[in-house]
């Protein structure tokens, strides 16, 4: 099994490491890295909750090694959230329109709308990319709804059980 | 869920990655998006002993209009660009509705044209879409280069004319003239692989009568299958004359569907007698 060094950056900082040619981007970002905010769910690329941003999109990091994304540019949930412990945009609108409960697939969507809002995407868009989250407690209303907050189609009130 | 140990070698041209494979054979794995094999890997129904990355292959992406009407479309493009390219838009608006059926978001951002092809997964999109376009698939090896049209490259379950020493560098569509096409499907859920699709290329002389017909079934065998019967009895024919109820039937004698978790074989030629009269219905209305 080869090893390789391997540098990137990672929410703005440069990381250099020497992997293992299996090790997934996921394993390394929370094993090696301790960046516990992607979650690792189901390993195969079905449940969206270890998406991250590649190069500034949005991809799955079981889907990939860590030897292969060496150059590149990653950001974590850790790295979109501000450091004073408040929400970003997207986040907010997650909170207010109740769009999480446990919050082990958050981190993932969360990655999705940011790739999505910073590209302007509109809520259509936003939308259709959810089919790549699997969310087992909200039945995905919260989650349409901090959509429609985040692109702009609604500033509706949203009641306080959800 | 973790992959068994492997080498990893990021082929910086692909001179060296075609030296690799001539060397190493079926030793070597060859990786493009890695949306689909790297969950191979972890269940360990992959075993390669080299993981050769391709990623770096510029020259290996990119689309392109071809003389006499078609595209041209690296194989290492990833799927988001073809979904979203102008060309595809202006030349083959079908093949852009057949990617928004493959996988998420997500993973189109990463997995590319050319890996859902040369891997041949049986309920896939893309290689019945090159089937039913009879899309020209460029083998390239150390020795040179040949065109393998897709109605000969699917063998059996994930298995294809590739010899373990080529490598798929592009794909070409030409579709036939005055063609109306389009896919449908049955899935589980938006972005699963299809329970039954069906993809179908319908020539016509500009007249309305059918010349070209070319339908390709998927998640209906061991691999993607064209419907033959049911061409033949179209050929000729007026598209205003079909009977589709009667069409139905025949095309699926050319499938054999197999029975899994997800559903029965009855439950899938049910299926896909409804998306076939789903189908048809959209591209002759």
């Amino acid at each position: 099994m080869s090893d390789h060094d391997i540098t990137l950056t990672v929410n703005g900082r440069t990381v250099s490491r020497r992997v293992p040619a299996r090790l997934t981007l996921i394993d390394f970002l929370r094993g090696e890295l301790g960046l516990t905010g992607t979650h690792a769910g189901c390993e195969h690329g079905v449940c969206g909750a270890c998406t991250i941003l590649v190069d500034g999109v949005a991809q799955r990091s079981c889907l990939q090694f860590a030897v292969q994304a060496d150059g590149h540019e990653i950001e974590t949930v850790e790295g979109v959230s501000p450091r004073d412990g408040s929400l970003n945009e997207v986040q907010q609108a997650l909170h207010d329109g109740h769009g999480l409960q446990c919050g082990f697939c958050s981190p993932g969507i969360v990655m999705t709308l940011e790739s999505l809002r910073r590209a302007g995407g509109d809520g259509e868009a936003m939308r259709a990319a959810m089919s790549g989250h699997l969310c087992r407690c909200t039945g995905y209303q919260g989650i349409a709804r901090a959509i429609a907050r985040l692109a702009g189609e609604t500033t509706d009130e949203v009641p306080a059980h959800g | 869920m973790k992959p068994p140990p492997f080498d990893y070698v990021m082929a910086e041209t692909l001179g060296e990655a075609l030296d690799l494979l001539a060397s190493l054979r079926d030793e070597v794995q060859p990786i493009a998006g890695g949306q689909s094999l790297t969950p191979m890997l972890s269940l360990r129904v992959a075993r390669p002993g080299v993981v050769l990355d391709l990623q770096k292959l510029g020259e290996l992406r990119g689309i392109a209009p071809v003389a006499g009407g078609g595209l041209r479309i690296g194989a290492m493009t990833r799927q988001v660009e073809v979904l979203e390219s102008p060309l595809v838009a202006e030349h083959l608006p079908a093949l852009a509705d057949a990617m928004r059926l493959v996988g998420h978001f997500q993973t189109r951002n990463r997995g590319t044209l050319g890996g859902s092809i040369a891997l041949g997964e049986p309920a896939a999109e893309n290689p019945a879409f090159a089937l039913a376009l009879d899309a020209e698939l460029e083998l390239r090896s150390a020795g040179g280069t040949r065109t393998v049209p897709a109605s000969a490259f699917y063998t059996g379950p994930y298995m294809t004319e590739r010899a373990d020493d080529e490598l798929l560098v592009a794909i070409t569509y030409r579709p036939p003239a005055h063609a109306r096409i389009g896919i449908e499907e049955v899935m589980q859920r938006k972005g699963d692989f299809a329970l039954s699709g069906l993809v179908a290329c319908i020539g016509t002389d500009g007249r309305g009568v059918i010349d070209d017909p070319r339908l390709a079934w998927f998640g209906m065998d061991t691999r993607p299958v064209r419907a033959a019967a049911a061409e033949a009895a179209m050929r000729g024919r007026q598209l205003a004359e079909l009977d589709l109820a009667e069409l139905a039937e025949l095309a699926l004698t050319d499938t054999s569907p197999i029975e899994d978790s997800h559903g029965t074989p009855e439950y899938r030629l049910a299926a896909g007698r409804a998306i076939f009269a789903r189908l048809f219905n959209r591209l002759l209305a």
